[in-house]
């Protein structure tokens, strides 16, 4: 099966790869790109490990084709820090002790990051429903609404 | 950095600094099992049965063969034969010989020069089968009818008699049980159902092998043992254990669940066949679901006596449990030893059996038979508090284990924080919160042993008075954060000039896994016996530079100083000059400690839930949670609190939601995450959690460990919370929303 050529942007880069016609966009970040931070947890779009923004919208990158990445801007974990400064989400997940083994934790702080984008003051609940599709098995969520909650106030500048 | 325990004199145990790999892991940079790979490499997919029993008459992989690309195909016929015991159990299920077991069990591999064309070849691999009739539960595997599994698979302890599937019996016990029971005020017996769950660890199985034709080999692999992959992939193999160099990756979760191999071996042979290419093994979760994991399913009946005055008189437990088609699967031992634990009681009498069942071979599933045992055992206690009128919580505190009793299982327990535990609990805010229409209060407490086990760890002093630790326990929650402050106390350095690395299998003696909530208890304790090796040794070469003995040198605060006024007057010498000179006052300064670790320390919890159960659907929601648990001591407080949190909404799934459901053809059909629903963040309140310290006498900061008993408790607590809230009584699990509607509606039709 030949092969489609996708041109994109990823975290701000211009890219080009390769696509197999059936390859996901996680597969082509992972294994094209070498952009590993993006994991994947189930494949079917219920665990959320492989959350990404697509053009500002939040997707499964295991549910997105490859080849519909073409002409469209990708945000994934890599490109959360500014360089060295790590975005508050980043400083509260370390502070906050809201990782254990770190497996969901890129696509729950894309995941979060989408949510105070739009949603800069969210209320626990609103926390809580939003990162429903964000699985982690380590924590059982109190520490990342905790942080997540503390990343927003500080962006907010309420601290 | 603020102590959260000020009686202490630490400086650094009980404070909460920053994990030492947090950075990689919020930036995506850590890696994990499937996050490399290598020059040349090929990808592999498995062949599974999609038969829950059934003979392989042949396969013919001749048409994957043909397809450009494909450089190998495996089947049982490329492996050794005349495995015996538990290597055997390991390899027939990492490819199934002659007799498929359970829907998902792996018949052949391939590798291929993409994941896509390997799945595509996977696919053209024909496999004829001649289906067997299968079991599923265990109380029907133990029925005269049942298919036999395995014959001759039961050791000699099954009375006579009993079904070919039955392959091993427990028995255990002290005091008189009929003068027990015929002493109590009232007698209860009662019978509890556990189902299967799946660990559920968001990063699947992952590795990358290779091994050439002369048996050397390299992995590298998401476990939280490496040596336990090297030793059972080389048994496996039939290759020689230090020929295969194991390097575990960063680790996606596993909860008991990778301290065992599934389909490692099969990239290892794939990569022998395939000429020495490395091969990259991902698995799917829905491989994940249907053949790694999942814990056992458990048929349990509980009988207990009881005085007015909340006495336990006797008890006696029978459980059945089946952990696949391999025996020495199922933790029914645990089980068993586990169930009456937190009790003092003069007479109690265990039986146990093991069971085969067409399903995948069970593995260790944080603190395994555990939370089965304390359903069925917490249960029945609140059930008969509350038909005597009495206090579950003070109960459970009149009759807890201390310290000198003989434990329900036969040691004597040293000193325990039970008491101190279930008293923290009853003064807590939470039990205060009145309650609603529909809502219920459910109290349990929990029990795990804790292990020490094989444990070597090295450390050493670098040029500039830093400090490199070696340790061979994978970090599943944050254990180089603990080893590093315990490591940088006993020095007295920074925490921040410590850093502890996960090493191969090649850098220490052979490390038992991350598991039995060791690895800060066990690591730890031999971190700082090594460190106080690299102290003796630099106090003698400080002794040594000032011309007096090594006795009269002693260690403050990351130097040497001289130990009173008659040592003599010399200015300290800190860790950062010492390993300055190292080279010219007698070489390199390092400390190294291997033990088998004893002084185990078991620790014990106790939880309360409130629950409102709506009556039309029978949802339950968790309006509350407590977690109160004994540390020992919490070195890193946020991370214990991570341990009693997780553990806890681990427990509120199985209780609640989680089960692995057949149909009647054997096959698994849940096995993505949208059916085998694990909690969400919105199924949840915050849990809250208080840390009991009791210090362990067998660890030099109190460690206890606390990894696992924490999913102990929640399913009795449930089930408690679910009886107050609606008078109906649940015996079996999970108490999912249809099962608890239909038991309110023929309550309420009496």
């Amino acid at each position: 099966m030949s092969k489609i050529h996708v041109s994109t942007t990823v975290n701000g880069d211009a890219v080009e790869f390769l696509a197999d016609p059936r390859d996901t966009l996680l597969d082509c970040l992972r294994d094209q790109l070498g952009l590993t931070g993006t994991k994947e947890g189930c494949g079917t779009g219920d665990c959320g490990a492989c959350s990404v923004q697509l053009d500002g919208v939040l997707v499964c990158s295991c549910l997105v084709l490859g080849a519909e990445a073409e002409g469209k801007t990708v945000a994934t974990v890599e490109g959360l820090s500014n360089g060295p400064d790590l975005h508050p989400l980043q400083r509260k997940f370390i502070e906050h002790a809201a990782l254990q083994c770190g497996f969901c934790t890129p696509g729950i702080l894309v995941a979060a990051n989408a949510l105070l984008t739009q949603n800069p003051d969210p209320t626990e609940v609103e926390v809580r429903y939003w990162l429903a599709g964000n699985l982690c098995r380590c924590t059982g969520y109190d520490k990342i609404i905790r942080a997540v909650m503390d990343a927003g106030a500080e962006m907010r500048g309420t601290h | 950095m603020p102590k959260d325990d000020l009686k202490t004199a630490y400086r650094l145990v009980g404070t909460r600094p920053n994990r030492p790999d947090g950075l990689d892991k919020v930036t995506g940079r850590a890696r994990y099992g499937a996050d490399i790979s290598a020059p040349g490499m090929l990808h592999a997919a498995v062949v599974r049965s999609p038969h829950a029993h059934a003979r392989i008459i042949r396969i013919d992989a001749s048409k994957a063969l043909a397809l450009d690309g494909v450089k190998a195909v495996i089947t049982r016929a490329d492996f050794p034969t005349g495995l015996t015991g538990e290597d055997w159990n390991l390899q027939e299920n990492t490819l199934a010989g002659d007799v498929a077991l359970y829907d998902g069990h792996a018949v052949a591999a391939v590798a291929a020069t993409s994941k896509l064309l390997a799945q595509d070849a996977a696919r053209l691999v024909e496999v004829e089968y001649e289906v067997l009739p299968h079991v599923i539960d265990v109380d029907a595997a133990m029925q005269p009818d049942a298919p036999v599994i395995r014959a001759g698979t039961a050791d000699h302890s099954v009375p006579e008699g009993m079904h070919p599937n039955v392959v091993k019996y427990i028995e255990f016990g002290h005091g008189d049980l009929e003068a027990g029971f015929a002493e109590a005020d009232l007698v209860r017996a009662q019978s509890y159902k556990t189902e299967a769950t799946h660990q559920g660890y968001i990063e699947p199985h992952a590795c990358l092998g290779q091994m050439g034709a002369d048996g050397k080999g390299e992995m590298w692999v998401c476990t939280q043992g490496q040596w336990y992959i090297r030793r059972m992939c080389s048994a496996v193999l039939g290759t020689e254990a230090s020929q295969l160099r194991v390097t575990p990756s960063e680790i996606g979760g596993g909860f008991g669940g990778k301290t065992t191999i599934f389909m490692e071996p099969l990239a290892l042979a794939l990569s022998r066949k395939a000429g020495g290419r490395p091969v990259k093994l991902v698995m799917s979760r829905a491989e994940v679901l249907r053949a790694t994991g999942p814990t056992a399913s458990a048929s349990m009946d509980v009988k207990m006596g009881m005085k007015v005055d909340g006495t336990i008189t006797a008890a006696s437990v029978n459980f059945r449990m089946q952990g696949g088609a391999f025996i020495g699967s199922s933790p029914v031992g645990e089980a068993l030893s586990c169930a009456l634990a937190c009790y003092t009681v003069p007479a109690v009498f265990h039986q146990g059996y093991e069971v085969l069942a067409n399903r995948p071979k069970a593995a260790a599933y944080r603190a395994p038979g555990s939370p089965m045992a304390a359903f069925a055992v917490e249960s029945l206690l609140d059930e008969m508090c509350h038909e005597l009128g009495l206090d579950p919580l003070a109960v459970r505190l009149k009759n807890a284990a201390r310290e000198g009793a003989k434990a329900s299982y036969g040691p004597t327990y040293n000193r325990i924080g039970l008491v101190e535990t279930l008293e923290a609990t009853m003064a807590h805010a939470n039990l205060k919160v009145p309650l609603g229409p529909n809502q219920g209060r459910g109290a349990a407490a929990g029990f795990w042993f804790n292990h020490g086990g094989e444990t070597s760890v090295s450390l050493a002093i670098g040029e500039d008075g830093t400090v490199t630790v070696s340790v061979g326990t994978p970090d599943v929650g944050g254990s180089r954060a603990s080893l590093g402050m315990m490591t940088a106390e006993t020095l007295g350095i920074a925490y921040e000039s410590v850093r502890v690395n996960i090493v191969e299998t090649g850098a220490l003696g052979v490390n038992e896994p991350t598991h039995g909530s060791r690895a800060t208890f066990a690591s730890g304790l031999a971190a700082v016996e090594a460190a106080k090796q690299a102290i003796a040794q630099m106090c003698a070469r400080a002794a040594a530079e000032w011309g007096i003995d090594a006795e009269a040198v002693e260690w403050l605060d990351g130097a040497a100083v001289p130990a009173g006024p008659n040592a003599g007057k010399f200015p300290p010498m800190s860790i950062a000059e010492i390993g300055a000179k190292m080279g010219s006052t007698g070489g390199p300064i390092s400390g190294h400690h291997e033990v088998t670790a004893g002084g185990v320390g078991a620790s014990f919890g106790a939880h309360v839930v409130d629950v409102e159960v709506d009556p039309e659907t029978g949802r339950t929601t968790v309006l509350r949670y407590l977690v109160v648990q004994d540390a020992g001591r919490a070195i890193h407080p946020a991370y214990v609190e991570g341990q009693y949190q997780g553990g806890a909404v681990q427990g509120i799934g199985w209780a609640l939601n989680e089960e692995y459901v057949y149909g009647a053809d054997g096959r698994l059909q849940n096995a993505v995450f949208l059916d085998y629903r694990i909690p969400v963040a919105s199924d949840l309140p915050m849990i809250d959690t208080v840390i009991v310290e009791v210090p362990n006498p067998g660890h030099p900061y109190g460690v206890r460990g606390v990894g696992e008993t924490g999913i102990t408790p929640p399913l009795p607590a449930l089930a408690n919370a679910i009886a107050a809230a609606t008078g109906v009584r649940l015996r079996s699990l999970p108490m999912s929303p249809p099962k608890v509607l239909a038991a309110i509606k023929a309550n309420a039709r009496g």
